[in-house]
Order: C-alpha cells, then sequence, then structure tokens
C-alpha cells in the first residue's frame, strides 16, 4: 500500500515536472497562425478583401470570419498556399472581390495631374509623393499596385501599367515534355 | 606540383581541333552595331548618348549604374542611330535597351589613357576597370574590379588564371593562349600585383599542349607556373579549377576570396592588360564559331555584331536551324540569329537537328545514380529533380540545390533522358522570383505599417491640439466674462470665424498661378484644356 | 525549345535493363545445364506474363505502350521471377507472380522508377505466402528430364517423389533442428557433418553452386560495365560472410558455414542483381553500404531462425521500407560544405 503510494506520488511529481519544463521551453509566443496567413498574402494592401488591409484580413480568416478565396492579388496561388497552410479545400477566387490581374503599377501623367493630394493620402504604403499643387508622381519600386489612388483622383490621370517582363525578371518554365500516348 | 581531384565529371567528344587550324580571324566592320548596354552581372549602365550622337571607338555610351556594373562602350567609331529595346542574346528572347551604331568606317580611336598601376589606389584602379567595361570573358560576365578586391582579410596568396577551357566545341581561349600569351602574362602580372597574390597558377586542359608550350615560353622568368590539368568537364568550371590546382573547395555563396585564392579567365588577364597598359575598354572578344560551319575558326568580334553576320564567314550549312550561344553543355539556344554578340559570347554553335538531334523522350527517373556520379559539385541530383518537379523549393535549397553549377553533367549522363538542368533552372528563377515578391511584399508590410501608426499619431496629435485650443479658448472666454461683460455675446465668435475666412480668402490668392503670362499659345489652350477638364471633374463651386 | 546540355551519352533506360539481362546468361546458362530446359519455359511464361500486364497497364493509364515496353524492366523483373521461383512450379503460379509483380507493386505504385519494393522479391512473398507447398518444392540436379518437366509446368499430377522437396538451405536447417532432439540419431553432430552428403555438392548444394558462379560472374560484368557499384554486392556478401562466421564459430553444429551461406540459395542473385534494384534500394554510397549489410544481416535471421528456406526476398522487402530514411540520413556531403 505505501510502496503504491509512494510510486504514484513519485510519477506524479516526475510527470509534473516534466510538463513543467515543457511550459516554459516549447512556450508559444503570440498567435503565429495569424503571422503565418499573413505571410502569405500579398501585401497590397488593396482592401479587395474588404478589410482594410492585409493584416485585418489575415485576423478574420484565423477567426474564421473570412474565407480563403477572398484575395485577388494574391490568386489562385495564394488561395492554394492558404488552402495548404489552413488544412481547407482549395477554391476559386470569389468574383465579388475582383479578379487575378498580372501584377502592376500605378503611374501618374504628369501633364494632366493637378496635384490635389488625394491620392497621396488614398495610398496605402505612401508610395507617391508630392505636395498640394506640385506635380505627383509614383515611385513605382514601393508600388503594390492597389489601386487604390485611381478612384480619388478628379481628373483620372493615374493609371495601371501592366509590369513587363525583362530578362533580369525573366523564369525558366517547368519543363514539359509530356509523354502522352499519340491518339 | 601536386594536383588535385574533383569528384564527377564527363568525358564528352570535345571536337576541338577543328576550329583550331586557323589563326584568330578579324571580321570587317559590320553595317550596323547593335551594342546591348546590359552586358554584365549587375546594374543596366545608363545611356551617355543621345540619338544622332557622333561617337568614337571606345568612347563610353554607358556608364556603370553603381558599383556592381560595368560601363559599355562603343565598339567603332560611327553615329548612334538609336538607343532602343532590341532582342537580347538571351534564351527568353526579351528585349533590351540597346545603342544602335551606324559605323562611319573610320574606326577612329576616342583618345586613349593608360594609366601607371603604381601610380593609382587600389580604389582608384578599380573604378578606372569599371569603366573600361572589363568583365569576366569566361562566360559568367561578373565585374573584374569587384573581383580585384583583396578584401579585409589582408591579400589573396593565390590567383589562379583559368585557361582550362572544358566546354566542347569551344577553343578561344585556347587560341587566345596560342596567340597572344604576352598579353595573359602581362594582364596576370597586373592582377597578381594588386591582389598582392604570391602564387600565380594558370591551369590549361591537358588536350591543349600549343597553349601550355605558349604560356610556359611567355611566362619564363615570372613567378607564374603553368600547370596542365587532366582533361575533364568540367575542369574549367571555376571553383572545380580552383579545387584542381589548390584543393580548396569554395562553397556557394562564399567569396574565393575568404579562402585566399581568386580565380580570372585568361581572357579577362588580356582585357586587363588592353585596359590598363594601353587605355582600351573592352569593346570585342575572341568568338568560336563551330559546329554546323564548314570552317570553324575563331574571330575577334565587336560587341554588337550580329551573330548571323560573324557564322556567315564561317559558311554555315544549308540545314542549320539555330544557334547556341557557348557550348553544347552549358549553352542557351538563341531566340534569333540577329542577336548581337556580348561579353558573354565565348562561342556561337552553330546547331542543327543532325548535329545536335533533339533528346529522345523523357522517361521515368530510375534512381541508378549515375547523375550522382556525374555531379562534380557531390550533388545528388536526381533528389533534386524529384524537389523540383513537385515544386518542393524548401527541400530542394535543402538539398543545396544553388550549389549547382549548371553544367549538365546529370542530363548528359542520364539514361532515362530528363532534362535534368531545366528543372535546376526553372527550380532556382521561381525561388529568386519568390523572395523578390516576398522583398516586395515584407516592405509594402512595413510601410503600410508605418503610414497607419503615423496617421494615427496625427489623428491624436491634432485632437490634443483641439482640446487644447478649446481649452484655451474657453479660458479666454471666462477671462474677457470675468472682465467686462461683452457687448455681444456672439461676437468673439463672430470676429474669429471673419479672420479664418479671411485666412482662406488670402490663401488662395496666393496660390492663384501666377506663371501664366506670357506664354505660347500652344500652352495656353492646354492650360485651358486643363481648366475645363478640372471644371468638369469638379462641382464648381464647393459645397458650402 | 529544349536547351543544354544538347549532347548525351548514348545510353537509356534500354541498355542498361538490357545488360542486366545480358549478365543474366551464364546464371541461367549454368541453370539449364544443371537442372534442365525447363528454366527456359518458365523465363519464356513469365516474361510473356509480365509484358502482357505492362501493356495493359500502360493502355489504362494512357502511356505509350512501345516506349515503355522497349525498356525491358518488366522482362527484367519477370527473369528474376522466373529464376528466384522453384523451376518446377505450375505454370499459372509463375504467370501469377509475373502479373501481381508487374500490375500491382509496380504499376499501382506509379509505374517504372515509383515503387518502394522489388516488384519480383515482392511477387515471391507474396507467393510463398500463399502457396506455401508449391513454393518449397525444388528438383535435385539433372535427374528429369524434359517431358517430366514439361508435365510438371504444365499442371500435370505433382509426383512428389520426382521432386526432392527441398533447397539445400531448408535440407539443411530441417537436419539441424532434428540433430538437436535429443532422440535423433543424428543428435550432436554439427553442421558440416550433416552436410556431407551429395546433395550438398562442394559448397551450395550440388548443381545450385555452379548457378550461383554464373551470377558471379554476370554481377562481375555488371559492376565491369558500370550498371552497379561495388558498394551493394561487397557489404551483403561481406556481411553475409561476417555475421554467419560468427555464428558458425560459436556454434558449428547449429550454423552453417560462410562458404555455403554466399554460395546456397539466393545469395549470389540477391547481392548483383536483386538488391542492386536502383529504384527500391539506396542510392547513396554510404546508403548502400548499410542497406545491403541490413539486409545480409535480415537474410540470415531468416535463413537461421525464421521458417522460410531463404530470407533474401523477406530481408530485401524490410530494407526497402527503410531506403526512405536511410537516403535522408546519408546524403554525402556537398562541395565546398565537407567540413560542416
Amino acid at each position: 500500500m505505501l510502496s503504491a503510494l509512494i510510486v504514484m506520488a513519485g510519477i506524479a511529481l516526475v510527470l509534473g515536472a516534466v510538463l513543467g519544463y515543457a511550459s516554459i521551453h516549447f512556450r508559444v509566443e503570440g498567435d503565429p497562425l495569424v503571422e503565418k496567413i499573413d505571410a502569405i498574402l500579398p501585401q497590397t494592401q488593396c482592401g479587395q478583401c474588404g478589410y482594410p488591409g492585409c493584416r485585418p484580413y489575415a485576423d478574420a480568416i484565423s477567426k474564421g470570419d473570412a474565407d480563403i478565396n477572398q484575395c485577388p492579388p494574391g490568386g489562385e496561388e495564394g488561395i492554394r498556399k492558404l488552402a495548404d497552410l489552413l488544412g481547407r479545400e482549395v477554391k476559386p477566387l470569389n468574383a465579388e472581390n475582383g479578379v487575378e490581374k498580372p501584377r502592376a503599377v500605378a503611374f501618374i501623367d504628369e501633364q494632366t495631374c493637378i496635384g490635389c493630394t488625394l491620392c497621396i493620402q488614398a495610398c496605402p504604403v505612401d508610395a507617391i509623393i508630392g505636395a498640394a499643387k506640385q506635380m505627383h508622381t509614383v515611385v513605382s519600386g514601393l508600388c503594390t499596385g492597389c489601386e487604390l489612388c485611381i478612384a480619388p483622383c478628379p481628373v483620372d490621370c493615374i493609371t495601371m501599367e501592366t509590369i513587363p517582363e525583362t530578362v533580369e525578371t525573366w523564369k525558366w518554365r517547368y519543363p514539359v515534355f509530356a509523354i502522352r500516348q499519340a491518339a | 606540383m601536386k594536383l588535385f581531384k574533383f569528384n564527377g565529371g564527363v568525358k564528352p567528344e570535345t571536337n576541338k581541333d577543328a576550329s583550331t587550324a586557323l589563326p584568330i580571324a578579324t571580321l570587317p566592320l559590320p553595317g550596323r552595331l547593335t551594342v546591348p548596354l546590359h552586358q554584365s552581372i549587375g546594374g543596366t549602365p545608363r545611356p551617355l548618348v543621345r540619338t544622332g550622337q557622333r561617337v568614337l571607338k571606345g568612347e563610353r555610351i554607358g556608364a556603370a549604374d553603381g558599383n556592381v556594373s560595368a560601363a559599355i562602350h562603343a565598339p567603332t567609331s560611327g553615329t548612334i542611330v538609336a538607343l532602343e529595346p532590341a532582342v537580347m542574346p538571351h534564351p527568353s528572347g526579351l528585349s533590351a535597351l540597346c545603342a544602335i551604331i551606324a559605323p562611319d568606317g573610320e574606326d577612329a580611336w576616342a583618345p586613349v589613357n593608360p594609366v601607371d598601376v603604381r601610380a593609382l589606389s587600389g580604389g582608384e584602379l578599380r573604378d578606372y576597370l569599371r569603366d573600361a567595361g572589363v568583365v569576366g570573358m569566361g562566360g559568367a560576365v561578373f565585374p573584374s574590379h569587384l573581383k580585384l578586391n583583396p578584401g579585409r582579410q589582408g591579400k589573396v596568396q593565390t590567383l589562379v588564371i583559368n585557361g582550362a577551357e572544358c566546354e566542347p566545341y569551344i577553343t578561344c581561349d585556347d587560341m587566345l593562349m596560342r596567340e597572344r600569351p604576352d598579353s595573359i602574362v602581362r594582364g596576370t602580372m597586373l592582377m597578381a600585383q594588386v591582389l598582392g597574390a604570391e602564387r600565380i597558377l594558370v591551369g590549361i586542359e591537358d588536350n591543349k599542349p600549343e597553349a601550355i608550350a605558349a604560356m610556359e615560353a611567355a611566362s619564363r622568368g615570372t613567378p607564374i607556373r603553368v600547370l596542365a590539368v587532366p582533361t575533364r568537364y568540367p575542369a574549367g568550371g571555376a571553383k572545380q579549377l580552383i579545387r584542381v590546382l589548390t584543393g580548396i573547395e569554395v562553397p556557394h555563396g562564399k567569396r574565393s576570396t575568404d579562402f585566399g585564392v581568386q580565380c580570372f579567365n585568361v581572357g579577362t588577364a588580356c582585357a586587363v592588360h588592353e585596359a590598363l597598359d594601353f587605355g582600351r575598354p573592352l569593346i570585342s572578344r575572341i568568338v568560336t564559331v563551330a559546329g554546323n560551319v564548314s570552317t570553324p575558326r575563331n574571330f575577334e568580334v565587336l560587341f554588337g555584331t550580329p551573330m548571323a553576320e560573324v557564322v556567315r564567314t564561317a559558311l554555315p550549312r544549308p540545314d542549320t536551324n539555330r544557334y547556341v550561344m557557348g557550348g553544347p553543355m552549358m549553352g542557351f539556344p538563341m531566340p534569333a540569329y540577329g542577336v548581337p554578340v556580348v561579353k558573354a559570347t565565348n562561342c556561337i554553335l552553330v546547331a542543327s537537328d543532325h548535329l545536335f538531334p533533339p533528346p529522345p523522350p523523357e522517361m521515368p527517373c530510375i534512381r541508378c545514380g549515375e547523375c550522382a556520379k556525374a555531379c562534380p559539385a557531390d550533388l545528388a541530383p536526381f533528389e533534386l529533380y524529384w524537389f523540383a518537379r513537385a515544386h518542393n523549393y524548401g527541400k530542394a535549397q535543402e538539398y543545396h540545390l544553388f550549389d549547382c553549377i549548371e553544367c549538365g553533367c546529370c542530363a548528359y549522363v542520364c539514361p532515362s533522358h530528363i532534362p535534368l538542368v531545366d528543372y535546376y533552372r526553372y527550380a532556382k528563377s521561381e525561388i529568386w522570383a519568390r523572395e523578390r515578391d516576398k522583398d516586395a511584399a515584407d516592405q509594402a508590410r512595413t510601410r503600410f505599417e508605418f503610414r497607419n501608426e503615423r496617421q494615427d499619431r496625427e489623428k491624436r496629435e491634432k485632437a490634443e491640439k483641439l482640446a487644447a485650443k478649446a481649452a484655451e479658448t474657453k479660458a479666454k472666454l471666462a477671462e474677457e466674462a470675468t472682465g467686462a461683460p461683452p457687448a455681444d455675446g456672439d461676437d468673439p465668435k463672430k470676429a474669429l470665424i471673419a479672420a479664418a475666412l479671411e485666412r482662406a480668402r488670402q490663401q488662395k490668392a496666393a496660390v492663384e498661378p501666377k506663371n501664366t503670362d506670357d506664354l505660347p499659345a500652344a500652352i495656353q489652350a492646354e492650360i485651358g484644356e486643363i481648366d475645363a477638364r478640372r471644371q468638369a471633374a469638379m462641382p464648381a463651386e464647393p459645397p458650402a | 525549345m529544349f536547351s543544354s546540355p544538347f549532347v548525351r551519352k548514348p545510353t537509356s533506360v534500354q541498355s542498361v535493363m538490357l545488360t542486366v539481362l545480358l549478365a543474366l546468361l551464364p546464371g541461367i546458362a549454368a541453370y539449364v545445364w544443371h537442372f534442365g530446359a525447363g528454366i527456359l519455359v518458365q523465363i519464356f511464361i513469365a516474361t510473356a506474363a509480365a509484358l502482357a500486364t505492362e501493356w495493359g497497364f500502360l493502355r489504362l493509364r494512357g502511356k505509350p505502350t512501345a516506349l515503355y515496353l522497349s525498356d525491358l524492366s518488366a522482362v527484367v523483373t519477370a527473369w528474376l521471377i522466373a529464376l528466384t521461383f522453384p523451376p518446377l512450379v505450375p505454370w499459372w503460379l509463375i504467370a501469377l507472380a509475373s502479373i501481381l509483380a508487374v500490375g500491382v507493386v509496380k504499376h499501382l505504385y506509379g509505374g517504372l522508377g515509383q515503387n518502394p519494393f522489388n516488384p519480383a522479391m515482392a511477387a515471391y512473398c507474396l507467393m510463398i505466402v500463399s502457396y506455401p507447398a508449391l513454393m518449397s518444392q525444388w528438383p535435385a540436379a539433372g535427374h528429369l528430364d524434359f517431358a517430366t518437366q514439361w508435365d510438371l509446368i504444365a499442371g500435370g499430377v505433382r509426383d512428389l517423389d520426382a521432386i526432392t522437396g527441398a533447397t539445400p538451405l531448408d535440407a539443411l536447417r530441417t537436419a539441424l533442428r532434428e540433430a538437436a532432439s535429443p532422440s535423433s540419431p543424428n543428435h550432436a553432430l554439427n553442421a558440416s557433418t550433416l552436410m556431407d552428403g551429395p546433395a550438398f555438392g562442394l559448397a551450395g548444394g550440388q548443381g545450385w553452386e555452379w548457378v550461383a558462379l554464373g551470377y558471379l560472374a554476370g554481377g562481375l560484368f555488371l559492376m565491369h560495365r558500370g550498371v552497379i557499384t561495388w558498394h551493394i554486392p561487397c557489404a551483403f556478401l561481406g556481411a553475409l560472410a561476417a555475421i554467419s562466421l560468427l555464428m558458425w564459430g560459436l556454434r558449428p553444429d547449429h550454423f552453417a558455414s560462410p562458404l555455403f551461406h554466399i554460395a546456397s540459395g539466393g545469395s549470389l542473385l540477391g547481392a548483383f542483381f536483386i538488391l542492386t534494384d536502383p529504384v527500391s534500394g539506396a542510392t547513396t554510397p554510404r546508403g548502400k553500404l548499410f542497406f545491403a549489410g541490413g539486409a545480409a544481416l535480415m537474410t540470415l535471421m531468416i535463413r537461421d531462425f525464421g521458417a522460410y528456406p531463404d530470407g533474401v526476398a523477406f530481408a530485401t522487402l524490410i530494407m526497402n521500407l527503410c531506403v526512405p530514411l536511410i537516403d535522408m540520413k546519408t546524403q554525402p556531403a556537398v562541395f565546398g560544405h565537407k567540413q560542416d
């Protein structure tokens, strides 16, 4: 009887110590899921998903408030990665949120710009420079192509220009030498 | 001296004899030169010329963009007829900015200013070489001035000069060593001086006895040691040659200077000599034309010369259907016959389906391990292939994908005829694209978060300011109330509004454009048009 | 547009498989010499069944049949099945084994290059579990004429007297078990005494030792041609010899000599032709040593303590299971990364 008690108490002590050690040494800080989702999102900050930025959308996905197919800039590949991460089914992009387009940057027609600063206020990543009554311009390296500057422009001088493929950004294609039976 | 060995490697037919029978020939001036501004690793040089401008031979037409870049020069005298995108000698078939030069036939040199290496500091010398456009001539076109830096650790003990030239068909280095060994030796000594190298080793594959003899004769009386290395592809890979000559293995991502070694191609040594001793920038190179031609030989070709013009001189056979830039193991198919010769063009391999038949059908990998036996980087190529095929890039990098030098040995020996190197190129370019996207996303995230924080701060500050002002006004009013009772209770408020209105009016007057007088009619009309559009776009009077 | 390299070594899956088939010929010749031409009939049946199955599955999977049939991988599997099975089993057993090997073990796992198990060995194990009696009837050397062999293969009445009923390995095991019991007349006789009978031949059983010698010659040819490396055969035979030497040295009355282990059963066929199957085997040089060494240990365990006459087939399958782990843990150091 006594030995049984001692054994049980010993086991309890050892297990308790192991658990205590684990809780200190394998502690997980914060909510890594939101971070992981946010890392997949393209950070365009365009709001097409219905949330004010990528991070809020990531929050909403992790809470189950939003679906994974609401990000047009992320496109099909983004949906596939989210589905992989969250163990969900891949589904097509929700057309209500927009359509997947090739990567583009905003371009301000400097002849037409009146310097109203509305686009500067709209830009989520401060990629437009200029001042009141001064011509504005887009720093194309910083532009995420969110199109948020287009609507506020009173003179419609902003257009989206697709980023052309260059020798430096060109990618080797997946080698396809399909072996299929001829007819 | 004891030589070392690298694992793997293959021994394909070398096919080098055909193009070494004749001496290096010079081509007549072509009718048009298409000089791409971007011919080296690094930034695209900024154009220094305008359309219609006359340039002299050797005149700088593109200035290095930053330190990792090299300048571009006019290969002959003539007129810049256009600065426009043209198809690049790149497998993508994409275009990039080129200077199109119509030669005037005079081939008149711009004034040259040779320098005395002793009189220059290391930095000045490197700037000089950058502005002379000297890049690695072995095919990698890495700006040479960056490699001529002894680095922080002190000096580079060993300078390796690469004359191995292991790729089949290519003989441009071989012919250069046979015909201009003195220039190579002089350039090598200059580089050794800059680097402070004590040991200078020239590695030449033992299937080039003439080149070895010529280099030995030219280097007599210098500390240069010419060493014959066993002929085995890819002995001419920089890492493999360093391994063979010194036993040092330089991993991917590390600089060879960290190990006290630096390696240059024999052509680069020649270019350094030309630039420093004669002040001549890099405007031409030796190009082997071989393969499906009647008279394969080497030519000294000005950059920008269309490949078809060079090949024509070597009499291509009628069944020619494409050009390859480089050799049969690592070369790239060219998108057009008219693409220009650039600094990286060591060989134009004229191809036909008879000479290089399309690969047999691809079979599944049977994991036979032939590729692993052949890999000079000791990789497991078939594992990399599985990962690349499955888009499993993380795993591919774990298995050292980026240590792959794309030499093609694995695909050469594969009994299943799998285009292994294509899979690695695909995976590498995907990984680079992903890294670019990730960097852009990280930057956007930071900027977005910063903007949100700033907006919050501005809102907060505004609210605080307003609160402070309101308190102030209240205090003032209370003071006035306690002092003399106001005649009209609304008076101060009205005065404030009047003042604000006056300020607004003044502001409006201030921003009224004042430079609209005395403008030409066309611009007046344009302003009118813009104003009209503005009127149309905005309500005439902002709603009160 | 295809890209570099534009030149290739004149090699193909077909040429690799053809070399393997060529290398099997000396062993087959010795087989025919000592046990009659019945084996040729079995090889033919196995090849026909394997190719037919391969064709059917290729059609079902929409793959080009001519290209894949001519890679000869199914033929290699078929020949190995015929050579590892008892030579006088009814034809349908060989055919069934070939169909299972090619259809289930190979194609259901994804076809050429994808099968985790050696098809011939998997089929062997399936058959020995399903038809243990038929799978353990082995003839003694050369006392059956071709007509009788043909009759047995065609499914004629199995006259058990015509077949001695066990391999030398099996016979030895039975004898040793018997000798272990105190009531037996052979009690306390050691293995070498028990193996004195003519059926045990010079080293590995009458006739079988010559077949094994044929496999050895073929294996050396494969090594010479670079189709296989030295790692697997040397590690397998070396480990087999070392472990059996240890056991024989400790208890000579219980265990057979290393020479007997190497020369009998499927040891040499396994060392040069079965374990060296690249698809299901380990691929790294160090991995191959572990893989083959493990297979040798398993083989001896099964031979000496297990219920089956030979252990090479089961040992191969068990080690096939370990291949992903072995490969992952034995990746050689990459150029420039050897110090870390």
